[in-house]
């Protein structure tokens, strides 16, 4: 046995608003338990059948105190929902603009995690504090979860369809990466660690291409740090020009398909009449199952790229499309 | 059976010795006769489930997995879920105390559909074998919430068997919801108007209009998950074509009401007894009586917050967790009017009273906790760790089987025309509450540090937790094992009841205790106010010494 | 018709025959919201589905027979018509009229599963009956082609499924009826089996637009 843990760690912003909302609940709790259980305890001993306490007045209803006691836990409810509301909206919602972007791919079992400049780390997560990081989630197989206590937060990772979420780590330090999602026979070893460094330290580490891992200490789980020569834009490029995207999208919109230069993030009026933002959900399913939906003024003639590209090769091409800007520069942005 | 003898010593005609052969029993129509059925399978299979149980804490007392191996373990979890869900919680209630009560009650001679009632225990039956034989032969690993694609394409353990099984009961369940709508619409005694109704009764109509419109629901939706398995199609497998979380929408449509199918009738049963051992009128009744219709109806339109971690948008989640607070209302209405019932009663404390009281407790925390994970921000947090267990455990072992137990009790008398012991009954009840609170409290701390659902391993440092839940779980069993046989014991020994021990109000007090076949020799006329306990009281004073003395004897 | 009532058989649990009558009446319409609940977990998904594939599922509805279709809605509701004087006969006791309805209807009824069977035939032939020998063109909306056939084969076939019970109940009910049974004396039978039936076209009458009607 290795120490009591009664407390979990809070290591990010979102950690401490959190835990907030959940000490008031629990004074919430425990007050009403206390107020019931003693309301009861004190009435079935000074009630008790053969008792001299006085009976008079019992009363069979009493209007005011039915909309008294439906109205406090309404308003309690409505504090508590309105409070819990704007932390969720927050934390699902879109990242700061300076977040780290970090890909997350979930498979039966092991987390696989890339960073923008094209370190890979299996179960295993190198991230500086005091930066907001976001996560863009997807799984090969089966429903996963991405959960990290001591930051409070949990994201369904789906397969087809990207989830993300952000948190910004505050507190250096080794914590539990959980799936909460059960996913299969290994569900309980699809565990890892997040380890959050000082920016200094962090800045090591990413220059050693994820050798230097000060306070690591190998956890027997499957931890390998892999190196790719490539980051995730080179690699996404080399594909671009190795499945030859490029003989159709071209610097300008053209005959055959629209440029991807400028297009992320954009507007993108579809033949039906409907509009759709390009994010990455949409580029995704236009690599996939381009015919889903086609730009106006194209033709449905492209080809799918479904089991040509695993999700890792998907995430490259979109990390490369992303980085195609407008105007018309020479493809490459150095991260 | 134990046969109740008349003053004269003549040997009286009931429902239990109105034939004792095996074909008497098998081919009965008579509710009370399939209550017993039910009674017994239900019985049988919460022994199952607690044996499952039992091996899951027993895992968890060391944090390395070291008892079984992985496949094993999610097999074990996932057939405690199975079975005491679909087996011994949703009919617990209404199969059992229901369907021995609600013609009793409204002064009835039978359900309105006695054959259909029959095919519903053997349906039941048929479903909880299939499962049961799932179970042997290589068992079912998908938990009992049948996520895909998991479990249509992942999973190599009887999902469909399994699914089949559970489709089975749900029709079971359909079975039984209809009689009681029709019985509770049609076959009231004459001057029995709805205000007059038992709370009890209050609470299965809402139980049944919940299990009518959301079973089939499920079934259909289970049914698909084993279609996509066995024939390829894709339904819900995003590599097929499909849509995973359509599915939990399906899924939690019916699987958030049913919690309520669960709750509901319990509530019925704390309504009766906490009236009948406080010797007053529910207070409020009104209130509590359309709070089991709120919630029917409330209930249904909370089944996304279940879903808050997967994906949904955000404003579904807003809405999603607004109506489940509303939902929150009608119970807390619930709980403030049975605690103002016990104000300025004479309340007796006797065994189902006990359980009672450990349910008022114990479902105040089950429902605050509940708020956790109304509120989007903590159920990020906590969804799918230990902190839902433990919830659902306030809400289902805390609600659902205190509920149980309080009815069996207070009933046993009715159903067997003899008492049970209650000094040993009391002294289970404090330790069904003790070992039940020692179980799952811890669980609510492991919630809070971030320890999942489902886990096989888990980190070292919460071992002290788990081994804490471990020892309550050990010291729940014991409590449950001494109802069985201090009960069976009675069947002989106990005291023998009389129509009314405890001098209560209500129809199923007026007949005989066992009731003879058609339950009345005459149909019964009601011109009194429910829970009239005022009026009685007078007379009860007097009369109590001969009550109270055979119940003791 | 009131010396047919008087010729019920009163159940024990019911005071009078007035209170057995209702009683099934109420009991059959609450089996028909659980059924009701039943198909709409089938619609709610082929809905939510066909908003989600607008343009793969309209292609795909192409190969579905308006024709056939339009005829066998026409069969059914023919049949509810006929239905309906089934158990206008039996109200008034007329035994040879209710008869002869009864067995128009389960004619229709087995008109609909005919021309039901062909359209299946015709899918099978055409290769797009679910599972691994699907074929569609282009290839490209196999996937979702396929959805659509998968709860086409699902929301028809259970609904198939229903009008054979039917007619199984029917025939049942002919065959008491022509000897003259005592458990067919009165109304109630003929009238549980209308309410069931006027369900199954109605589910049909949702079928027919939702499947083999989807506009551009």
């Amino acid at each position: 046995m290795k120490g009591v843990a009664l407390l979990p760690d809070t290591a990010s912003t979102f950690a401490q608003q959190v835990d907030l909302l959940f000490w008031f609940l629990t004074a919430v709790t425990v007050f009403f338990t206390l107020l019931i259980a003693g309301l009861v305890l004190y009435f079935a001993v000074r009630y008790r059948r053969g008792s001299t306490a006085s009976r008079a007045g019992a009363k069979e209803t009493d209007l005011r105190l039915e909309i008294g006691w439906s109205m406090i836990p309404l308003t309690v409810g409505l504090i508590v929902f309105v409070w819990a509301a704007k932390l969720y909206a927050d934390a699902y919602g879109p990242p700061p603009d300076n977040a780290l972007e970090i890909f997350v791919i979930g498979k039966q079992w092991m987390w696989h995690l890339q960073h923008p400049n094209g370190i890979r780390e299996n179960n295993e997560l190198h991230i500086p504090a005091g930066r907001p990081v976001k996560l863009t989630m997807i799984s090969q197989d089966v429903i996963h979860s991405f959960f990290v206590p001591a930051f409070r937060i949990k994201r369904d990772v789906l397969p087809g369809r990207y989830n993300t979420v952000w948190f910004t780590p505050t507190k250096p330090g080794k914590y539990h990466l959980f799936c909460a999602e059960y996913c299969g026979t290994q569900h309980s070893r699809m565990i890892g660690w997040v380890y959050v460094m000082e920016p200094a330290e962090y800045e090591k580490w990413l220059a050693s291409g994820g050798e230097a891992r000060p306070g690591a200490v190998a956890s027997g789980s499957g931890t390998m740090a892999g190196i790719s020569t490539a980051s995730l834009v080179q690699a996404g490029e080399q594909l671009y020009k190795q499945l030859r995207c490029n003989a159709c999208h071209g610097a300008t919109d053209g005959q055959r398909g629209p440029s991807h230069y400028g297009l992320f993030g954009k507007k993108v009026k579809l033949r039906d009449g409907t509009v759709v933002v390009a994010d990455e959900a949409y580029l995704r399913e236009s690599i996939l199952r381009p015919l889903a939906k086609v730009v106006d003024g194209y033709e449905p003639i492209m080809p799918s790229y479904e089991g040509l590209l695993n999700e890792e090769r998907t995430l490259q091409l979109i990390a490369y499309i992303k980085s195609l800007k407008k105007p018309v520069q020479t493809a490459e942005v150095k991260p | 059976m134990s046969v109740a003898v008349a003053k004269h010593g003549e040997v009286k005609h009931n429902y239990l010795n109105a034939g004792d052969t095996v074909l008497s029993w098998l081919l009965t129509t008579d509710h009370k006769r399939i209550a017993v059925l039910y009674l017994v399978s239900v019985t049988l299979f919460f022994a199952v489930g607690g044996l499952l149980a039992l091996l899951i804490r027993l895992e968890l007392l060391t944090p390395q997995g070291d008892l079984m191996t992985s496949e094993n373990y999610n097999r074990v979890f996932t057939m405690h879920g199975v079975v005491m869900i679909f087996l011994f919680l949703i009919p617990a209630i209404p199969a059992v105390l229901g369907n021995f009560l609600v013609p009793l009650m409204v002064g009835a001679r039978d359900l309105a559909f006695p054959r259909l009632n029959l095919a519903s225990w053997y349906v039941y039956m048929a479903g909880g074998l299939i499962a049961t034989w799932a179970m042997v032969n290589g068992g079912v690993d998908t938990g009992w919430t049948f996520y895909p694609p998991y479990s249509s394409s992942y999973s190599t353990s009887q999902v469909t068997l399994t699914i089949i099984g559970a489709f089975l009961i749900g029709f079971s369940s359909i079975f039984t919801g209809i009689n009681f709508i029709v019985t509770i619409h049609k076959m009231r005694a004459p001057g029995l108007t709805w205000f007059r109704l038992p709370l009890f009764i209050w609470a299965h109509y809402a139980t049944s209009v919940i299990i009518v419109l959301g079973t089939p629901v499920v079934a259909i939706t289970l049914l698909l998950v084993a279609v996509e398995r066995v024939f390829r199609l894709g339904i819900f497998d995003p590599a097929l074509g499909g849509d995973p979380i359509l599915f939990q929408h399906l899924f939690w449509f019916y699987s958030h009401p049913a919690v309520y199918i669960m709750i509901l009738p319990a509530m019925g049963v704390i309504s009766e007894v906490v009236a009948c051992f406080s010797r007053k009128r529910v207070f409020g009744y009104h209130f509590v009586a359309f709070s089991s219709v709120a919630i029917a109806v409330i209930g249904f339109l909370v089944w996304g917050h279940h879903m808050f971690t997967t994906g949904q948008s955000v404003y579904a989640g807003m809405v999603f967790s607004l109506l489940s607070f509303l939902v929150a209302v009608p119970s807390a209405v619930k709980v403030f009017n049975w605690t103002a019932t016990m104000y300025k009663g004479h309340i007796e404390f006797r065994a189902p009273m006990l359980y009672v009281m450990g349910f008022l407790g114990l479902f105040v925390i089950g429902g605050l906790t509940g708020l956790f994970l109304a509120s989007l921000a903590t159920d990020i947090h906590l969804q799918d760790t230990y902190f839902v267990v433990a919830h659902f455990h306030y809400i289902m072992v805390g609600g659902t089987i205190f509920g149980y137990l309080a009815g069996l009790h207070f009933w046993w008398p009715k159903m067997t025309g003899r008492m049970y012991p209650e000094g040993i009954a009391k002294l289970a009840a404090l330790i069904i509450f003790a070992g039940f609170n020692l179980t799952f409290l811890p669980q609510f701390v492991l919630g809070y540090l971030g320890m999942p659902r489902r886990y096989h391993w888990y980190p070292e440092e919460w071992q002290m937790l788990h081994v804490m839940s471990s020892a309550g779980a050990a010291l729940l069993g014991i409590g449950y094992i001494l109802p069985v046989f201090y009960l069976l014991w009675s069947l002989r020994n106990g005291a023998l009841a009389g129509p009314n021990p405890w001098g209560a109000t209500g129809l199923e007090w007026k007949t005989d205790s066992p009731p003879i076949t058609h339950n009345f020799e005459e149909t019964p006329i009601v011109t009194e106010e429910p829970y009239a306990y005022e009026n009685h009281h007078q007379q009860e004073e007097v009369a109590s010494g001969t009550g109270a003395s055979t119940a003791e004897a | 018709m009131v010396q047919e009532q008087a010729q019920q058989k009163l159940s024990i649990q019911f005071e009078d025959i007035a209170q057995q009558n209702e009683s099934y009446i109420v009991g059959m319409w609450t089996f028909l919201v659980t059924e009701i609940m039943f198909f709409g977990g089938l619609f709610a998904t082929y809905l939510v589905y066909r908003v989600a594939n607008q343009e793969v599922f309209w292609e795909a509805h192409r190969h579905l027979s308006i024709p056939l279709g339009f005829f066998n809605t026409c069969v059914l509701l023919t049949s509810s018509l006929t239905m309906a004087l089934t158990v206008h006969y039996s109200q008034r006791g007329l035994r040879k009229q209710q008869l002869l309805w009864l067995l128009v209807t389960m004619a229709l009824a087995c008109t609909f599963l005919v021309v039901k069977g062909f359209e299946y035939h015709h899918k099978f032939v055409e290769g797009l009956i679910p599972g691994a020998n699907f074929r569609f063109e282009p290839a490209e909306h196999m996937r979702v082609a396929q959805l659509f056939f998968s709860l086409y084969f699902a929301m028809t076939g259970l609904h198939a499924l229903h009008v054979i019970i039917g007619v199984l109940v029917m025939t049942i009910l002919a065959v008491l009826i022509a000897i003259k049974h005592p458990s067919v004396q009165d109304f109630i039978p003929i009238e549980l089996t209308g309410l069931y039936w006027h369900f199954v076209d109605i589910v049909w009458i949702f079928l027919f637009p939702l499947l083999y009607l989807i506009p551009r």
